[in-house]
């Protein structure tokens, strides 16, 4: 089991919920564990082709998957895996 | 750093507490004292921005923000208050500042950073902090200073959640770090991610994140401690959870070397289309004419009481929520002062609500009184 650290512009397609526990050896197996409970998540986190989305980070403990092993990256028992999309407020 | 730069016996009293700091001292203030910092956007990360950076003695400190001072923003933006309802942000800022801090320099743009003043504005500074509330800018940022090579010192905030990181910085041994583009290479598509006028923001948090941000500039600027650069800060309000992630250049990111048109990059080309408008004179002859038509102003209540022209008032913060009080079947003139405000209000009610029958009085309540004075002279 691995925790997903939901940010709050995604809470709201998971009921609110800022912690969810996943199955999954890798990133990829946690993600889609994820889009299969929460749906109406998965369209803002993978794109039509399957590629999760550029304007998405995904970090397993600090560091972002794209400097370890991307989907592939495994987890363990107890993997922190953070979504860190991009957020533009400030001024207004 | 050069020792020529002296400080007044007043200058010394003020910066007195940074100056015993053992490992900041004199030097450290000197640099600050030397730097010129740009800020971008004088709204609720800003706020703590400036003040605190005014506060720290930084020599030169240019604001860039083309909005007035609205009602709606006093909840957070803590560099303003109720008597500055209405005025430019940027004029409101400078005044408010100078007061905290006589000795330093305030250099102010009321206007867009855009494509094509970015390069121009930027390129005296020695450090950027974004504090803007949109994609486009946040890119056109990250470009110009990467293009420009200056450190972009960033934060962003959405309800709750905070951001912070110090991007594009070249450390002591030449090294730049990650930029923006690293990060996120595209923005999400619009509506995806709602700004804070949609989406709101707890009105404490661009303090505790604008604070963050000053901390980083100040730590660029004098070379004391370890900035975020290739660090990036997320701080939870709800759950007091922070995280500090690392981020590194990625090799597929492609290369800035020239701005691009940030609008079209980020899908929002739309939400510039033309508005209709009408002049002071075209709105005489509808109201001469005896045309049903509807008139709404957007000022804040206490510019309305200083003078109307019978309109109903809707404040821009509150025209999406009132909006059901706009006719649809007839045409509808709305004004402001000068014109910015109305458009901005046709301009969401187009969009979220569809209306197709608003008209933006040119000039604004201003243009309008200045024309019936003209008329009365001629008379």
């Amino acid at each position: 089991m691995a925790t997903v650290i939901i940010p709050t512009p995604l809470r709201k397609f998971t009921g609110q919920k800022t912690k969810l526990e996943v199955e999954g050896s890798s990133v990829k197996e946690a993600i889609e564990d994820l889009a299969l409970n929460f749906p109406d998540l998965k369209k803002h986190l993978i794109d039509d082709n399957g590629r999760l989305r550029t304007f998405v980070n995904i970090f397993v403990g600090d560091d972002d998957i794209r400097d370890l092993q991307n989907e592939s990256t495994t987890l363990k028992d107890g993997s922190v895996i953070s979504i860190i999309p991009a957020i533009a407020g400030g001024s207004h | 750093m050069s020792s020529n730069t002296a400080f007044s016996k007043e200058e010394l009293a003020r910066y007195n507490r940074h100056i015993i700091i053992p490992g900041f001292g004199i030097e450290a203030q000197q640099k600050l004292k030397e730097a010129k910092v740009l800020v971008v956007g004088s709204g609720g990360l800003g706020s703590p921005l400036l003040l605190y950076l005014a506060a720290a003695g930084v020599g030169t400190i240019g604001i860039v923000d083309f909005d007035v001072v609205d009602d709606s923003n006093l909840q957070r933006q803590v560099l303003f208050g109720v008597s500055e309802v209405g005025k430019p942000k940027v004029e409101a800022a400078k005044e408010r500042l100078q007061q905290l801090n006589p000795h330093i320099s305030i250099l102010t743009y009321n206007t867009q950073l855009t494509s094509q003043n970015a390069l121009d504005i930027i390129k005296d500074y020695d450090v950027v902090a974004d504090g803007t509330d949109n994609f486009p800018t946040r890119y056109l940022v990250n470009d110009a200073s990467v293009i420009l090579g200056k450190p972009n010192v960033y934060a962003s905030i959405f309800q709750f959640e905070g951001q912070v990181s110090v991007f594009n910085y070249t450390d002591a041994s030449g090294n730049t770090g990650p930029n923006y583009r690293d990060l996120y290479p595209t923005p999400p598509p619009p509506g995806l991610v709602p700004n804070c006028a949609e989406g709101g923001v707890l009105g404490v948090l661009p303090g505790i994140i604008g604070s963050l941000q000053a901390n980083e500039v100040i730590k660029v600027i004098t070379g004391v401690g370890e900035t975020l650069s290739g660090r990036f800060f997320v701080f939870d309000a709800l759950t007091f959870e922070s995280r500090t992630l690392n981020i590194k250049k990625q090799a597929n990111t492609p290369q800035v070397t020239k701005l691009m048109d940030y609008e079209q990059f980020c899908g929002v080309k739309a939400v510039e289309r033309k508005i209709k408008e009408i002049t002071v004179e075209e709105f005489e002859e509808w109201q001469t004419s005896g045309a049903d038509i509807q008139v709404i102003d957007v000022r804040e209540p206490v510019e309305y009481a200083e003078v109307n022209i019978g309109a109903l008032l809707i404040p821009l913060g509150k025209v999406s929520e009132r909006a059901t009080e706009i006719a649809r079947d007839k045409k509808v003139v709305v004004h402001c002062k000068m014109g910015g405000r109305s458009a901005k209000a046709i301009g969401e009610l187009e969009e979220k609500a569809g209306y197709d029958n608003l008209y933006n009085l040119k000039g604004g309540i201003t243009a309008w009184m200045q024309y019936q004075q003209q008329k009365e002279l001629a008379n």
